[in-house]
């Protein structure tokens, strides 16, 4: 009998595993089940150029359904994967089937923090994380109207810059001190709220939301300043985005190993050796940098689903690779590679004032990360310093006279 | 529709079909094209979709704007030729067009 792989979840990761699977010459059943009744499609572009009509949504799609046909990929896009029975090696999907599986890969993804306030539960308040998000958020997109984004991140920010450049009135509130204070040195918190302000984006820190107030839906946003004072913000809709968790909650009832994240090996194995994990999902080993971590990424998806694959045809291919994400607002390309946490100086090539930099982060003299806006060089020549733990002096980072390509 | 050709390292070469419109990444990806891996789904961001023009098709291509040569000189081993094919996109004039996937991306 030709063994089975079942893949729970069909975003980028899942779908990624099933391509991966087929194409390292995997000859088993595979079945790939999702939960929100459409084939696997990109994430990224839904915040950026999906939001401001730029993209078709049939572009959206990693392959087209014929593909799934062809490859012998059963997809079945309206199947969550609701338990997992281990030492029968079965999972029940929802309508009650229950399959068996020699391998199985959890791709469940991660979901929104929900905000649970006064008026929480008023029309017209979104999250983005689907498509399906995606598509109500565009329905009340229009010229002239008020968006109140809450949160201050890159899923805030991005929406904020399209909506704002669609012409609505949008205003940010960010409870923190400062905008992408999770993930950014402060002098980019603060480039990035330059940045919005004088594009007309009304951003606000230290701005705690406490309500919404409306008759059926949104129409006002009240929140407390720094000043302790209370605001009352009118709103015709607003966007939530604080912030996702993994979802565990499949991988924690089936009794598997879970720290914030499903706990993998640099295999992407669980603590179950028929079971797999990839993606947003996962907290997983970074053996160059040298320690756990969860991450919210399209290259994380991608590689850690080709990491799964491999090792299913047994081939023991590790994951470890330098992290690196991007952003785009307005016309501000963000591109950034390694995790600057931990930095104990930053150095700046460029101006900000021009909207062209890279900020570079080191650590006891080693170039841990780089954040570089509309400067694609500095971010490459970094994805290729970062896994070298280079050392190179501030003062030639700096100098612009020193091309990039001669610090590698 | 347009035929695009790649031929890989090893020499063997795949025609398809790439609709008007699309990116020949975006075609590369739906026929499953080894070697082109894509990793931002477009968005001139990472030189994952690193392809060779071949030196016949170089002219017929609008030159690489700045973020995509940014990249370009770091993908792995570039050349005067080397384009990412997120930034190609398909008219009738490229039927025949080319291409030779590199060796590895980055």
């Amino acid at each position: 009998m030709p063994e089975t792989t079942i893949i729970a979840g069909a975003g980028q990761a899942g779908g990624q595993t099933a391509i991966s699977l087929r194409q390292a010459g995997y000859e088993g059943k595979i079945i790939l089940c999702g939960a929100e009744g459409l084939p696997p499609y990109q994430r990224p572009p839904l915040s950026k150029k999906y939001l401001g009509g730029e993209l078709e949504r049939a572009r959206l799609f990693l392959r087209p359904q014929s593909f799934y046909e062809t490859q012998e990929i059963d997809l079945r896009p309206d199947s969550e994967v609701l338990a997992v029975d281990r030492a029968a090696r079965k999972v029940t999907l929802e309508g009650g089937e229950v399959l068996s599986y020699d391998h199985l890969v959890l791709a469940t993804g991660s979901r929104p923090r929900s905000l649970t306030i006064p008026g929480s539960e008023l029309a017209d308040i979104f999250y983005l994380r689907t498509l399906l998000d995606v598509d109500a958020i565009r329905g009340r997109m229009e010229a002239g109207r008020q968006l109140v984004v809450v949160g201050g991140g890159y899923i805030g920010l991005e929406v904020a810059a399209t909506a704002k450049q669609a012409g609505l009135d949008v205003c940010v509130l960010e409870a923190a001190p400062r905008l992408l204070g999770r993930v950014t040195a402060p002098e980019m918190s603060e480039y990035y709220l330059e940045a919005h302000r004088s594009r007309g984006v009304d951003v606000r820190v230290h701005a705690a939301v406490s309500a919404f107030s409306g008759n059926h839906a949104i129409e006002v946003v009240e929140c407390k300043g720094s000043d302790g004072l209370d605001e009352r913000i009118p709103a015709d809709m607003a966007v939530v985005g604080i912030g996702v968790s993994p979802a565990t909650d499949l991988a924690e009832k089936a009794g598997l190993s879970c720290d914030d994240g499903i706990s993998v090996d640099e295999h992407c194995r669980t603590s179950d050796a028929h079971i797999y994990a990839v993606g947003d999902c996962t907290r997983h080993p970074n053996p160059i940098l040298g320690r756990r971590l969860r991450l919210e990424s399209v290259q994380n998806a991608i590689e850690q689903a080709k990491t799964a694959a491999a090792n299913i045809v047994g081939n023991p291919l590790r994951y470890e690779q330098i992290p690196w994400f991007w952003s785009d607002q307005f016309d501000l390309k963000l591109q950034m590679a390694g995790i600057s946490e931990g930095y104990d100086a930053v150095v700046q090539r460029g101006s900000m004032e021009a909207d062209d930099f890279a900020l570079f982060y080191l650590r006891e003299g080693l170039l841990i990360a780089v954040d570089a806006v509309n400067r694609p060089r500095e971010f490459m020549a970094c994805r290729k310093l970062l896994p070298e733990r280079a050392r190179i002096e501030p003062s030639r980072l700096e100098d612009e006279s020193i091309p990039m390509q001669e610090m590698i | 529709m347009p035929k695009v050709t790649f031929i890989q390292p090893d020499g063997s070469a795949e025609t398809v079909e790439i609709a008007e419109g699309l990116s020949v990444m975006e075609g590369a990806m739906e026929y499953g094209i080894p070697g082109i891996l894509a990793q931002c789904g477009g968005g001139c961001s990472c030189s994952t979709c690193h392809c060779y023009v071949a030196d016949e098709w170089v002219a017929a291509l609008p030159a690489p704007a700045d973020d995509e040569s940014g990249l370009l000189e770091f993908a792995w081993e570039p050349k005067e030729s080397s384009r990412l094919t997120c930034q190609i996109h398909i008219t009738p004039e490229l039927e025949g067009l080319i291409l030779h996937v590199p060796e590895q991306q980055i």
